[in-house]
């Protein structure tokens, strides 16, 4: 044993216990290692051409056990139907389909046999029993694969089926085992398999460590464990309570996660509305727009730059915050300058822009629904244990929106833009005295709230389909987020979406996603009632009316 | 005498009124007098294209009273329009009886495809007509009444209210996409057969609907102007204009908002069960903000504040869209965007508003 291993032990008190359990245990004998010996593999190979799959799966076994160099790459070939034999000799071979070509390549000697059909080759024919059988035993011989995730998914596939004769193999293998993962997981099974088979300070031993696990299987096991004394029987039900209370934890986690991330969307969008609407009180229906031609905008970098997927979107950021923050500059100085001090018609006349950008992008892109594609790096998910797992693209569109969040109140608070941007959305009039340009402020704050807008398209482009009606889906809702917030306070705007968010995913399980959707729109109109300025209202001298 | 009185002061009106007359007896007329082959013959598809617009200028006046004397810039009056519409729908499904795909006496056929074994309790009393006719009117009056005492209480104003109202029917129609609501989820309610026992189909129907649109609509109109007249009118424009100097003059904010408002809604909900028979479908589309949105465009065309301007922009634009989904569907939307912008920035006042836009100029 390796002093490294020992140092895992003793850091964790169960392991050791159950290291001296295993001394104590006498090994069983079906599946050890036993003394090559080749008449008896010689005979298996020949079992296997066979019809009998009984006498196939008693054959791979003795081959799992004698593990010649042969014993993987055929059971591999018989999991995926690629193992035949010729009929004149019974000789087994491996196929390899190319195009139209047939190549047989002996598992043993002989010459490589290239035909365009499967003539004079016979399948070695696998049921789901013999299939099953297979995956067991390639679990076991991959114990000692180098590579620790192989390692652990052998274990894995042990997990789901255990048997008392793989015990004393993986005894041995968690002694050498250096991955804390896969110990874990070795403990796991080992300890699945003492509460069926153990003796009871065995048994007492095993449920204390499956109340450690979150596993399923370590689930199954102790529901169906038959406890032979009451007080082996009140530990077992605590710690399936124990396990039952840890999985609901995450699950809860895992909830809150994908609330943080619909809420992050929904902030995203809500935050470019919130400044204009917080500073020139315009109501912007083509925001929604403004976010669609961010999306297109990344479909469009992705397309000039096919072969550099993972960089695009990085490109894609920049493009789409000054694509998007441009048409918006354009639309503030043609429609909404000769509007100011009416809301009311800003509203009717921007939802005629927004009809416009639309359909333009329909000439343009075709009706059709594109596909932004998820970059390398953003695909997969952080698995934080058996039952927790954080995907990256949500994990990312969080931090992105943080980042955006983060600037934006740099802008707002360091700079001479910003300044300007707060001193007339707290009193146009007194501002304009001071010396502020309003109109020059108006429009950078409109280009920047479509900026911001666009960056967020680029979010929701990895998430959903790019299409001419997306803004639409979203507009409503990051209409109730501003409303709810509270109108220019971009705190309130984080807050209000990222509550909404999880609110929604809360509400999900058990109202159905429709259902929590009416619910939070009742709610935000009932909150509005109480508090007609939302969470955080504006403060200022500016009076109503 | 009063009436004559406000009728006789109103000149567009009366000429609205008066060629709304004459329509309604030159329609049935030249549908169902004049042979088939004759230049002058109306296809009985137009009579109910013609009556579709009426319920649509019906609309688009109950949403002119809450806009352009009120101040209330509402994104959702197209709820109550179909919910008044889905009241119809019910009474007409009713109608369908053993005649369905399923043949059940009672319950609907969407209902039998759901494997419902009886109908939900909101279903009751549809089989009356009279019932169905008075929950039109209930029905959207209760809900604007329940949504106006909470807002207007609350002095919920300007765009938050506007956004609000767009909640109320983007969540209505939520709701109604739901097949557990019991009003036929995604596909509506649909396959009416006949009304008060007479065939939908058979062109006399026709043109009793589109008379009854007519008439609806006259005397909404008549009803309208006689609000606007009064001094209940007048206090809700010096609401539209100082909501806060009308309060502490001591008008009672609220409630003049809220009266408005319910009988703007009732209005709607009218219109909407004309809408569902011509039609011959209802469903959760119609609670669309969308529909809302574009509804607000048609008064804003025709001239807000001014109540004929609004049937006037209700039938130019519909007819415009009739004429541009056909000819050329691609341009339809740029064609409405540009006229939304157009409008607000250079026609506050709309069309009927042109005449004094002149005037003040020279």
């Amino acid at each position: 044993m390796s002093p490294f291993s020992i140092a895992a032990l003793v850091r964790k008190p169960i392991s050791l216990l159950l290291f001296l359990c295993m001394i104590s245990v006498p090994a069983p004998q079906v599946l050890a290692e036993e003394i090559p010996d080749n008449d008896l593999l010689d005979d298996a190979w020949k079992t296997l051409p066979s019809k009998n799959y009984n006498n196939k799966a008693k054959a791979l076994e003795t081959i799992a056990r004698q593990n010649p160099p042969q014993a993987l790459p055929v059971m591999k070939a018989m999991l995926e139907g690629q193992l035949y034999y010729s009929k004149h000799d019974k000789a087994l071979y491996f196929l390899q389909e190319t195009g139209d070509n047939y190549t047989f390549s002996p598992v043993f000697s002989g010459e490589q046999i290239s035909q365009e059909n499967r003539r004079g080759f016979k399948k070695v024919k696998v049921n789901n029993r013999l299939r099953s059988t297979i995956r067991q035993l390639l679990a076991v011989m991959q114990l000692k694969h180098k590579d620790a995730d192989i390692r652990l998914a052998a274990v894995q596939e042990l997990l789901k089926k255990p048997e008392i004769s793989a015990s004393h193999l993986i005894k041995k293998a968690v002694e050498s085992e250096t991955d804390s993962r896969v110990t874990t997981a070795m403990q796991t099974l080992l300890a699945v398999i003492q509460l069926e088979k153990g003796d009871e300070t065995e048994q007492r031993s095993a449920i204390k460590t499956l109340s450690q696990s979150l596993n399923s299987s370590a689930m199954n096991a102790l529901r169906d464990y038959q406890a032979p004394t009451e007080t082996l029987k009140n530990a077992a039900q605590s710690a399936i309570k124990k396990i039952d209370d840890k999985r609901d934890l995450y699950a809860k986690a895992e909830t809150i996660f994908f609330g943080l991330s619909l809420g992050s969307v929904l902030a995203l969008s809500a935050i470019g509305l919130a400044i204009t609407f917080g500073v020139m009180g315009v109501i912007n229906m083509a925001h929604g727009e403004l976010m669609m031609i961010g999306a297109y905008t990344t479909y469009v970098v992705q397309l000039l730059m096919p072969n550099n997927i993972g960089a695009s979107i990085l490109v894609a950021i920049p493009a789409a915050f000054i694509v998007a923050g441009l048409v918006g500059i354009a639309i503030e100085r043609s429609v909404i300058r000769h509007l100011y001090g009416r809301p009311l018609e800003t509203l009717l006349a921007t939802f005629g822009v927004s009809l416009v950008l639309q359909q333009t992008v329909r000439t343009i892109f075709s009706p059709l629904n594109r596909s932004v594609e998820t970059p390398q790096w953003m695909s997969g998910a952080w698995q934080i244990n058996e039952v927790l797992a954080l995907t990256w693209n949500r994990l990312y569109i969080i931090l992105f929106c943080l980042a955006v969040f983060a600037a934006l109140i740099m802008v707002m608070k360091k700079t001479t833009l910003g300044l300007q941007v707060r001193a007339v959305s707290q009193n146009r009039n007194m501002a304009r005295a001071m010396g502020v340009r309003s109109t020059w402020v108006d429009a950078l704050t409109f280009g920047l709230g479509s900026g911001i807008a666009g960056l967020a398209g680029v979010a929701l482009s990895l998430l959903t389909n790019v299409g001419p009606n997306l803004g639409q889906a979203y507009i409503i809702d990051s209409f109730m987020v501003v409303v709810f917030g509270g109108v220019g306070n971009l705190w309130g705007t984080l807050v209000a979406g990222m509550s909404l968010g999880v609110i929604n995913k809360l509400l999900e399980p058990w109202a159905g996603a429709v259902l929590a959707k009416i619910l939070v729109l009742i709610f935000i109109i009932l909150f509005i009632q109480k508090r007609p300025k939302g969470l955080f209202p504006q403060r200022g001298r500016a009076a109503e009316d | 005498m009063l009436l004559m009185k406000i009728i006789r002061s109103d000149k567009p009106g009366t000429w609205l009124l008066a060629i709304l007359l004459v329509v309604s007896i030159v329609v049935p007329v030249l549908n169902l007098l004049v042979p088939e082959n004759s230049a002058f013959h109306l296809s009985t598809y137009t009579v109910t294209l013609l009556g579709k617009y009426l319920t649509y200028a019906l609309l688009a006046l109950s949403a002119d009273l809450v806009w352009g004397y009120l101040g209330i810039l509402t994104l959702g009056h197209a709820a109550f329009f179909a919910l008044g519409g889905y009241a119809m729908g019910m009474y007409l499904m009713r109608q369908i009886g053993e005649r369905g795909v399923y043949g059940d006496p009672v319950l609907p056929d969407f209902m039998v495809f759901l494997n419902w074994q009886e109908l939900p309790w909101f279903w009751y009393g549809f089989d009356q007509f009279w019932f169905a006719a008075l929950m039109v009117m209930v029905v959207p009056g209760i809900l604007a009444y329940v949504f106006g005492y909470l807002t207007f209480r609350s002095r919920v104003t300007g765009v938050y209210l506007s956004i609000i109202t767009q909640a109320m029917t983007y969540a209505l129609m939520l709701a109604f996409f739901r097949n557990e609501m019991g009003f036929g989820g995604n596909n509506g309610l649909t396959d009416f057969k006949d009304i008060l026992g007479f065939d939908l189909r058979a062109d006399s129907t026709r043109i009793a609907l589109f008379l009854a649109s007519a008439a609806a609509l006259a005397i909404g109109y008549v009803l309208s102007r006689i609000i606007v007249s009064s001094r209940l009118g007048l206090a809700s424009v010096a609401i539209r204009d100082a909501e806060s100097r009308s309060r502490f003059c001591g008008y009672r904010v609220e409630n003049i908002k809220l009266w408005v408002f319910v009988f703007s809604a009732i209005m709607a909900g009218v219109a909407g069960a004309l809408y569902v028979p011509q039609v011959g479908i209802i469903n959760p589309g119609e609670f669309s903000p969308l529909n809302s949105i574009e509804l607000l465009i048609w008064v804003a065309i025709g001239g807000r504040g001014t109540l004929y301007g609004a049937i006037i922009g209700a039938i130019l634009v519909n007819y415009a869209k009739t004429y541009f989904t056909a000819a050329m569907p691609e341009v339809w939307l740029y064609a409405l965007g540009a006229l939304f912008i157009l409008v607000t920035l250079y026609l506050p006042k709309g069309i009927v508003g042109l005449r004094s836009m002149r005037r003040e100029k020279t």
